[in-house]
């Protein structure tokens, strides 16, 4: 009787790596921070993911990718769950994954903290968002809100290009 | 579980009214904000209001699934698409009709500064692991959603004699709506027994001082509180508004019920 070998864990994390944010191809998802976790339960696999923003419509789109992939792959038996427990943070982003950003156009978010800030009259267009071609300081918000819900629009006045911004969140 | 039900006896049934009364709001709010799409006044709020609209359809969506889990029903759907007017537990402010660009901010305004405050105090009072990862996940949005309100208030009060005009008439109008962001009733006192929500009284103050302060920065009046209050739509008692718009939102779903995209 041939006894199935078990998937190794890092087999399958290194497919998910394959599966890519399809709203910012350069990052996948693992570096996004958006799988959590991938466990066996029984002779399944469970991959855990969590939404970056509520309303992101990549989510299901992200969802029937990994699916995809593990099918590619062989697994048989798997779930994606959504799991709420820790709410996505930017901070989980890796630093290889800012640099991507940045190379790719997006200004990457810097760390969070300060968000009350505000309510007490700071103002978000009073922070500093070097530009991501030139590097200026020179920079200005131009709306909270880019093309996507994770990232907002801001306009580099010394090389006079706009760009996004990832969000810190 | 109706409305029309008698108040929530155990703490599961308390849990899921309270993520239908959060998820109701979102999903109307998120609907009439979805309206914008492709009027905005500009291209950057187009795209502003349709981002503000799904997060709100999101925040919907994730209470309505938890709520789905604990009441056994096959997916969130089943509260969007398959429920009357009658049973829709948001409040009147945020099924009106979407008017002009000034009352849509002045209700976003109005709406964000509550959920603020509201979601700050739910954060440190649930226990429930899901629904507070959930609250914590929707607090950092609903705080660029507020900023992103209020710094329109600022501008369409201090800016042209058209745009002034327009935002004073919008906070004139929908204030009526506002005393119901903090009636309470028996079925949030049963809530409030079991750490699910919070005294909304508490934080009346503050989201006061909140508004006026930024009322009176963008050189508008703040309306008079002692006017006629609208309540009641917590409990089924809604404007004429929500079934139209109801009847909009879940035509599709309802003619075709085992419609998918393919």
């Amino acid at each position: 009787m041939q006894v199935k070998q078990p998937i190794p864990k890092s087999k399958l994390w290194s497919w998910l790596e394959e599966v890519i944010d399809p709203e910012i191809p350069v990052l996948n998802v693992v570096e996004m921070g958006i799988v959590r976790d991938v466990v066996f339960e029984g002779d399944e696999v469970v991959v855990k993911i969590t939404p970056t923003y509520s309303g992101c419509p990549a989510m299901n789109a992200i969802e029937l990718e990994i699916h995809k992939k593990l099918r590619e792959n062989g697994v048989g038996k798997f779930r994606v769950v959504t799991d709420f427990k820790e709410s996505w943070t930017t901070d989980w982003m890796t630093d290889h994954a800012k640099k991507k950003l940045k190379e790719y156009g997006i200004a990457p978010p810097d760390k969070t903290g300060n968000e009350d800030d505000f309510l007490l009259g700071l103002k978000s267009s009073q922070k500093i968002v070097p530009c991501p071609y030139c590097d200026s300081l020179d920079t200005v918000l131009q709306s909270e809100f880019g093309s996507t819900a994770c990232k907002s629009q801001y306009y580099c006045n010394e090389c006079q290009q706009p760009f996004e911004h990832f969000k810190c969140i | 579980m109706s409305t029309l039900d008698t108040i929530p006896k155990t703490k599961q049934e308390s849990l899921v009214e309270v993520l239908l009364r959060l998820g109701d709001d979102r999903l109307i709010h998120g609907h009439r904000l979805s309206e914008w799409a492709g009027h905005g006044p500009e291209l950057e709020e187009d795209l502003a209001l349709a981002n503000v609209a799904l997060d709100m359809i999101g925040h919907a969506s994730s209470l309505y699934s938890y709520a789905a889990k604990l009441e056994g029903k096959q997916d969130e759907d089943h509260y969007a698409y398959f429920r009357d007017d009658i049973d829709f537990k948001n409040i009147a402010m945020l099924e009106l009709p979407r008017v002009d660009f000034a009352f849509t901010i002045a209700k976003q305004f109005l709406f964000s500064a509550f959920s603020y405050f509201l979601y700050r105090d739910l954060i440190d009072t649930v226990e429930d692991e899901q629904f507070n990862g959930m609250l914590q996940k929707h607090f950092k949005e609903i705080k660029y959603h507020l900023r992103h309100s209020r710094e329109w208030v600022l501008r369409l009060g201090d800016g042209t004699e058209e745009s002034k005009k327009r935002i004073q008439s919008a906070f004139n109008d929908l204030w009526m709506y506002t005393g119901e962001l903090f009636d309470q009733d028996d079925t949030e006192k049963a809530a409030i027994s079991h750490n699910l929500y919070v005294d909304v009284t508490s934080f009346k103050e503050e989201w006061m001082k909140l508004v006026k302060e930024t009322l009176e920065e963008a050189t508008l009046d703040v309306p008079d509180n002692d006017q006629y209050m609208f309540s009641g739509a917590r409990g089924g008692r809604h404007t004429e508004h929500l079934g139209h718009l109801l009847a909009e939102m879940q035509f599709l779903r309802r003619s075709y019920p085992d419609a998918e995209w393919k």
